[in-house]
């Protein structure tokens, strides 16, 4: 089970650009490894990341073996309704790690 | 030689007589004038990582510690906050004194021996093995606890056979290249060795991510890439070497704050 951490405020105004920040723990294997027996260690990485606000794409990342271990993904995200804030990571077998963060928009001033 | 013959021939007083004679007189204060964390010796964008409580990547073990504190083992017996509580109130400082002496085991042992102890003595569990995911998660939890409170450990008692035989293997030259501790951690420091900063080797940020590794580590790992990096050959995870060693590098580190989880090179 991959263990996500999420950085985004809980309350924002309409329109405010609020900072996303994002870590998830995984090996990021790239597959050019080899063990101390000589084996080559199969490739084992997160191939796709994406953040859906009320179920609609608002940043999405693919990933590749050049990055580094514990992928952290930083980005921005202006608010505007309150809903839901959706985290996928997919790795390289399809399997989806999803957090989802619960956000208030409050109007603007 | 006069002097052993004296002593070797003084009956009423033989504790007198020490054949270890590499064994240093016990120092009363610190080897260097200023102490200087390993912080210090990274680069900016290293040092912006590690004080990032979010972005650092250590962060991942200490959440995973906490899941394990709070989480009862299957043998029935309490989990580890069934006997210590609220860890952000009881542990806090914890992290600081170790290595110690520990009665029960009558030996001096470091964070991850005792967590280990505890497992096997109150939980009835199997020891985790040194260096694994889980091991790492709780000695990261607990030293985070402490993250920012001053390092002191007890030297005297008990603890002071292995606090000698610590600082001991400090100076003592190792491997084919022949150096000791001293010679990159205290003669050079600040000098560059090939692409890396010497540091004063000091031990507070442990266990710590290290950006080489891609992982969080404990002080052992460090000590045996040492080790290896002087062509030595390493001691096992949680050796009696190593323990030794880690109180004499404590000792030293002694005032600085608890950086875990730091974040190194």
């Amino acid at each position: 089970m991959l263990k996500a951490r999420i950085s985004v405020p809980a309350r924002a105004r309409q329109g405010e650009i609020m900072a996303v920040k994002t870590l998830i723990s995984h090996p990021m294997e790239t597959g050019f490894r080899r063990n101390s027996l000589g084996q080559a260690i199969p490739r084992d990485i997160l191939t796709r990341f994406e953040c859906r606000y009320n179920e609609k794409p608002v940043f999405t990342a693919t990933l590749h073996p050049a990055v580094a271990a514990n992928p952290f993904i930083a980005f921005h995200v202006r608010a505007q309704d309150s809903g839901k804030l959706e985290f996928i990571w997919t790795d390289q077998d399809d399997q989806v790690t999803r957090v989802t963060r619960e956000l208030t928009v409050d109007p603007a001033a | 030689m006069i002097f052993c013959a004296l002593l070797a021939g003084c009956d009423k007083n033989p504790t007198v007589i020490d054949d270890s004679p590499s064994a240093p007189a016990p120092v009363a204060t610190a080897p260097l004038p200023e102490m200087l964390s390993g912080y210090h010796f990274q680069s900016a964008d290293t040092q912006a990582l590690q004080d990032d409580q979010f972005a650092n990547p250590g962060m991942l073990w200490v959440d995973r510690g906490e899941e394990l504190w709070t989480t009862a083992p299957q043998t029935g017996k309490p989990a580890c906050a069934g006997c210590h509580n609220d860890a952000a109130t009881d542990m806090a400082g914890v992290a600081a004194h170790f290595p110690k002496y520990n009665k029960s085991l009558d030996t001096v042992v470091n964070l991850e021996g005792q967590i280990n102890h505890c497992r096997v003595e109150h939980q009835q569990s199997s020891p985790l093995v040194y260096e694994s995911d889980d091991l790492l998660a709780l000695s990261a939890y607990v030293g985070y606890q402490s993250n920012g409170l001053p390092i002191e450990v007890a030297i005297d008692g008990p603890a002071a056979p292995a606090f000698a035989a610590g600082q001991a293997y400090f100076y003592t030259r190792r491997g084919q290249l022949n150096l000791a501790c001293n010679h990159c951690h205290e003669d050079n420091v600040g000098r560059m060795l090939r692409g890396d900063k010497l540091s004063q080797g000091q031990a507070g940020g442990y266990p710590a991510y290290r950006l080489e590794w891609q992982s969080i580590g404990s002080l052992h790992r460090r000590l045996r890439f040492c080790n290896v990096g002087v062509r030595a050959e390493p001691f096992a995870f949680g050796a009696t070497q190593y323990i030794e060693l880690e109180l004499y590098l404590k000792w030293r580190a002694q005032g600085l704050p608890v950086e875990t989880p730091a974040v190194r090179r």
